[in-house]
C-alpha cells in the first residue's frame, strides 16, 4: 500500500514534470516565432495573434490533460486495490 | 474509493475525501460510476447545467436579437455583432463553400457561446450550488458537479456531434462513392496493396480528431476545477493551524489570481473547440 502511493506521487511529478518542459518548449518557439515574424511584418500581427492564441491552446491543452489526470491520481488515487 | 465517499459523511473530511466527493456525479444510480465505462448511467447534474446554459444562451441571444437595430447599436448589441463578425470571419477563412456555412456558421457561434457558458460555471464559488443542493435535498453529502465541461462524457457528446457532422458532409460534398474512394486510396496512393493501410489510417485519422477534441476541452476544465478544489482546501485548513491567517489571506491571493487566469482558458478552450470544428468540418470539404 505503502508503495504503491509511493510510486503514484512519483508517477504524478513526473507526469506534470515533464509535461510542463514540453509545454514550455513549445510556447517558447512559438511566441519568439510570433515575436520574430510580427517584428518583420507588423501589419500581420493581429492575424497571426489569433492563430498563436489558438496554437498556444493546443499546446497547453496535452500538458492541462496532464495536469488533471496527475491530480486525479494524487487525490481519487485509482490504484488503491486494498 | 469506498473510503472517500462513505466517510465524507463525517463532518470533517480530509483533503482526499473533500476533493472525491466533489468529483463525484449526481447520477442515475446514487453512487459513484463504478465502472469506467457505462451507459445505464445518466450524470443529472451534467444534463441539467449543460441543458440550463444552452437554453441561457438561446434566451440571451433571442433577448438581444428581438431589440435589435440598425442605427446606433447599444452596448451588448454591439458586444454580440463582434462575436458574430469574429465566428463568420473564422468560418469564411475556413469553408469556402457558401451552402454549408449556412449550416456551419451558426454550428460554431452556438459550440462557442454553448461552451463559453458552460466553462464559466467554473467561476462560480466552489461550494456555492453543491451546499444550495445539500440543504434542498437534507441530505448533507449529495453530490453535485457543477461544471458540464469537467465531465468526459459532456465533451466527448460534443466531439462525436461534430464528428456527425463531418461524416455527413463528407458524403454530402464527395457522394458515398466518391467519400469510400477516399477512404480506401488516401493519403497514400491508389494501389490495391495500399488500400487496408490508407483505411487504416483514416479510421486511426477520425479516432484521434474527435478523441483529442474532447479531451482537450476535458482535461483543461477537470485540471482547472480541480486547481479550484485545492485552492478551496488550501483555505479550510486554516483554522487547524497556527500559521492559518496566512493560508487564509493565500487561498484568497491564489483563488484570484487562478480564476483571472482561468477567464483566458475558459474563453480559449470555448474558442478552440469552435475553431477545430471549423477545421474538421473544412477537412470534410477537401477532396484529396
Amino acid at each position: 500500500m505503502e508503495h504503491v502511493l509511493g510510486f503514484v506521487a512519483l508517477a504524478a511529478g513526473l507526469i506534470i514534470g515533464l509535461g510542463a518542459i514540453g509545454a514550455c518548449i513549445g510556447i517558447g518557439l512559438m511566441g519568439g516565432k510570433y515575436i520574430e515574424a510580427s517584428a518583420r511584418q507588423p501589419e500581420l500581427m493581429n492575424a497571426l495573434q489569433t492563430k498563436m492564441f489558438l496554437l498556444a491552446g493546443l499546446i497547453d491543452a496535452a500538458f492541462l490533460i496532464g495536469v488533471g489526470i496527475a491530480m486525479m491520481f494524487a487525490f481519487a488515487n485509482p490504484f488503491k486495490l486494498i | 474509493m469506498a473510503t472517500g465517499h462513505e466517510a465524507a459523511a463525517a463532518n470533517a473530511p480530509t483533503a482526499g475525501e473533500y476533493i472525491v466527493h466533489h468529483l463525484t456525479h449526481l447520477n442515475s444510480t446514487a453512487h459513484a460510476q463504478k465502472n469506467v465505462i457505462d451507459f445505464s448511467v445518466l450524470n443529472y447534474d451534467t444534463l441539467f447545467f449543460s441543458i440550463l446554459m444552452g437554453v441561457l444562451g438561446l434566451f440571451f441571444m433571442w433577448r438581444v436579437a428581438r431589440s435589435v437595430t440598425s442605427g446606433v447599436p447599444g452596448r451588448v448589441q454591439a458586444a454580440v455583432e463582434i462575436l458574430l463578425e469574429m465566428v463568420n470571419d473564422q468560418a469564411k477563412g475556413i469553408i469556402h463553400s457558401a451552402e454549408s456555412r449556412k449550416f456551419v456558421g451558426p454550428l460554431a457561434l452556438t459550440v462557442f457561446v454553448w461552451i463559453f457558458l458552460m466553462n464559466s460555471m467554473d467561476f462560480l464559488p466552489l461550494d456555492l450550488l453543491p451546499n444550495l443542493w445539500q440543504l434542498i435535498t437534507g441530505d448533507h453529502h449529495a453530490y453535485l458537479r457543477v461544471v458540464p465541461t469537467a465531465d468526459l462524457n459532456g465533451t466527448l457528446g460534443m466531439s462525436i456531434g461534430v464528428l456527425l457532422v463531418c461524416l455527413y458532409y463528407n458524403v454530402k460534398i464527395k457522394g458515398l462513392g466518391g467519400w469510400v474512394h477516399e477512404l480506401f486510396t488516401a493519403p497514400f496512393g491508389s494501389h490495391p496493396l495500399l488500400y487496408p493501410v490508407n483505411f487504416l489510417m483514416q479510421m486511426i485519422e477520425f479516432l484521434a480528431k474527435t478523441v483529442s477534441h474532447g479531451m482537450r476541452l476535458f482535461g483543461n476544465m477537470y485540471a482547472g476545477e480541480l486547481i479550484f478544489m485545492l485552492i478551496a482546501l488550501m483555505g479550510a485548513a486554516w483554522a487547524g493551524t497556527a500559521t492559518g491567517a496566512f493560508l487564509w489571506i493565500g487561498h484568497i491571493i491564489a483563488g484570484s489570481i487562478w480564476a483571472i487566469f482561468h477567464i483566458l482558458i475558459v474563453a480559449l478552450q470555448a474558442f478552440i473547440f469552435m475553431m477545430l470544428t471549423l477545421v474538421y468540418v473544412g477537412q470534410a470539404h477537401e477532396s484529396h
